[in-house]
């Protein structure tokens, strides 16, 4: 038998102990533990010095900022004068220089959606949603396009750099997503011929590759429409990432359906919800929190992707800085044409990146 | 409403006759015949996968049976999706992990197919929730989310949410057996006034206490069949089967 224990005095809550870690500890721990440890760690940092100094000396350093022709780039390291002297031409392509406040004005916009939806301290969340798939593509395209209220049309082969690339990346992506939830949803069917449609669908545009689609978009699309419809470049571009986009878009979806336990829609038709209304009241609300962070990532690729579209002769940003390299008055600074580009993908694809991070962290640990 | 024709009080809430279900090759429900009347409470029991759980999600076609007639409140069931539904309004379900919608709140979850389903006014379903949120003692928690309740709270809510369709019938799915013991009577109690208010109830629950106070019949499952279906103070005291006096052994643990 063991003996009763018993105790009343209460023992007050404590602060956990800090660990406390200098710079000379955190070295030690972290670079410098043990031989083969501290070996390798120099030579990463060798590795590091030897690469980056060059880069920052002949982007920074050495670099010319200020001018506007090539007359200002002297010093031998980079010539951002380049950059800047075409930089209107790269974010707006061949838009007429007094309507470009339109497409400013698009940006703003977009950017204020955006920010409304993904920062999470911003009220009334289904309104901006509204806003943003339903309202905001009219007002986006009367504003880009012109056409109303006496705003001069603006025809989009004179659309290009960054803001093509961002009316690409960005339609596809809200496009696609309503024919995803629907392939998705369909793939799920238990009628026979709307699931092997949906699956058929998926796998066709899933084995293709864009820039295939692309050229199936510019040449064979013409050949479905009536020949007095004169459809646009762009218009085929979009019709073609959208339905290449939508394939994707509905295996995230799938992705997500899928992650919802079985019970929800069971509970769903037990009150006598009809299947739209289970989809669309419980399962998917649902599916789509949980979706976000695919629907970036997928966003990321199609972004990226989108320079692929010069190959149908359309200016996207990518293609435009390509055409300034063959200027008479720039030629040799393909580099710092090339470096650009990249600069502006990585700041916008590290962005959604670090978005998407952020959001699988809160979806991870809140509701 | 054709059903209201179908309802005089004379026809039994729920007629199963020669039900047979097979999950593939799996024959899961044999031969079940077994008639609800309207105000019976019903209690089933027997061991983990006898078919329980099947028997009662067939009742609202949440599992398809293969052969066999069910009848619910005077409506046969067939394939048709719009009778299903239509079934489906006089019959609610609570589950054993409580089926509450995440994303809504308390308030939400139960004003949503009084909104949707039945077309009312939101602020008539909201009143209709709250009534029955006070009913099962939760009044306060309206709006909070599911995710922050207790599962004692939470299976409360989820029968708040039946009751808010007017079922006629009330189908109980292990309803505490995900529950911590401490929170088990908080449930049974809500069940045990639904039971006195007259509501037709058919419990799947191995709470013998509670089959005690409430049943008018207590059901014995084993494979796929009906054992043994008696009151229960016979069924108790005096059960017939071998493979009841076993259950009832092993389940009151003596
Ligand atoms: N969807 C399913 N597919 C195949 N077998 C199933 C399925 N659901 C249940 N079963 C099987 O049917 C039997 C009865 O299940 P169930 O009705 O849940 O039993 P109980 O509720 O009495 O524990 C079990 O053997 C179970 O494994
Ligand atoms: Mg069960």
């Amino acid at each position: 038998m063991s003996k009763l224990t018993l105790n009343t005095t209460p023992v007050d809550a404590r602060p956990a102990p800090k660990r406390s870690i200098g710079a000379i500890a955190w070295l030690r721990a972290n670079l410098f533990q043990g031989p083969i440890n501290s070996v390798l760690s120099l030579l990463a940092i060798w590795a590091l010095i030897a690469g980056l100094t060059p880069l920052i000396q002949w982007a920074i350093i050495d670099a010319d900022w200020i001018g506007t022709s090539r007359e200002a780039c002297s010093s031998g390291g980079a010539c951002w004068v380049f950059i800047s002297a075409r930089f209107e031409q790269f974010i707006y392509g061949f838009y007429p220089s007094e309507l470009r406040w339109r497409v400013d004005l698009t940006f703003v916009l977009f950017a204020v959606m955006i920010a409304w939806l993904a920062l999470p301290r911003l009220p009334a969340k289904k309104l901006a949603a509204v806003l943003t798939l339903a309202v905001f593509p009219i007002v986006a395209f009367y504003l880009l396009h012109g056409g109303l209220f006496g705003m001069p049309t603006v025809p989009t082969h004179r659309w290009g750099g960054l803001m093509l690339t961002l009316v690409l990346a960005v339609v596809g992506i809200v496009a696609a997503l309503p024919i995803g939830i629907v392939l998705a949803l369909g793939r799920q069917s238990k009628m026979p011929i709307v699931k092997s449609i949906s699956v058929v669908f998926i796998e066709f545009w899933r084995g293709v590759p864009l820039i295939t689609v692309l050229f199936m978009a510019s040449v064979m699309l013409p050949l479905f429409v009536p020949t007095e419809v004169d459809m646009d470049k762009l218009v085929r571009a979009l019709i073609g990432i959208t339905l290449f986009q939508s394939a994707y878009m509905a295996e995230v979806v799938r992705g997500g359906l899928q992650a919802i336990p079985k019970g929800q829609e069971e509970a769903a038709a037990a009150l006598g919800m009809g299947y739209w209304k289970r989809m669309g009241l419980i399962v998917l609300p649902q599916a789509l929190k949980m979706m976000i962070p695919g629907i970036v990532n997928t966003f990321i690729a199609l972004f990226k992707d989108t320079s692929l579209v010069l190959i149908i002769g359309l200016f996207d940003l990518l293609a435009i800085v390509q055409a300034a390299l063959a200027d008479a008055d720039w030629l040799g600074y393909s580099i710092e044409g090339y470096v650009f580009v990249a600069f502006v993908f990585w700041i916008f694809c590290f962005g959604m990146s670090r978005y998407s991070q952020y959001l699988e962290r809160k979806l991870h640990t809140g509701h | 409403m054709t059903s209201q024709t179908a309802k005089a009080d004379d026809t039994p809430m729920i007629e199963m006759r020669g039900l047979n279900k097979w999950y593939g090759d799996f024959h899961v429900l044999r031969d079940i015949d077994l008639t609800v009347q309207r105000g019976e409470r019903i209690v089933i029991c027997g061991p983990s996968g006898s078919g329980k759980s099947t028997l009662i999600r067939c009742i609202n076609h949440l599992e398809e049976h293969q052969q066999g007639e069910i009848v619910v409140g005077g409506i046969p069931m067939t394939q048709d999706v719009k009778r299903i539904e239509q079934i489906r309004h006089h019959v609610g379900m609570v589950f054993q992990h409580f089926n509450l919608f995440p994303h809504l709140s308390v308030l939400e979850n139960c004003s949503l197919a009084p909104i949707w389903v039945q077309k009312k006014p939101r602020r008539e379903a909201e009143e209709l929730a709250m009534k029955y949120l006070e009913r099962v003692r939760i009044a306060e928690q309206a709006h909070k989310f599911p995710g922050q309740l207790s599962g004692g709270q939470q299976q409360r809510v989820a029968i708040a949410r039946s009751l808010c369709m007017h079922p006629e019938v009330m189908l109980f799915d292990e309803p505490t057996s995900a529950l911590d013991p401490e929170m088990i009577k908080e449930v049974l109690d809500v069940m045990v006034e639904l039971a006195e208010e007259g509501m037709t109830m058919l419990c799947v629950t191995h709470e013998m206490g509670f089959a005690k106070t409430v049943a008018d019949r207590v059901i014995f499952m084993d494979q796929g069949q009906i054992i043994e279906e008696n009151a229960p103070e016979p069924f108790f005291n005096d059960p017939q089967s071998e493979r009841t006096q076993l259950f009832l052994s092993q389940i009151l643990g003596h």
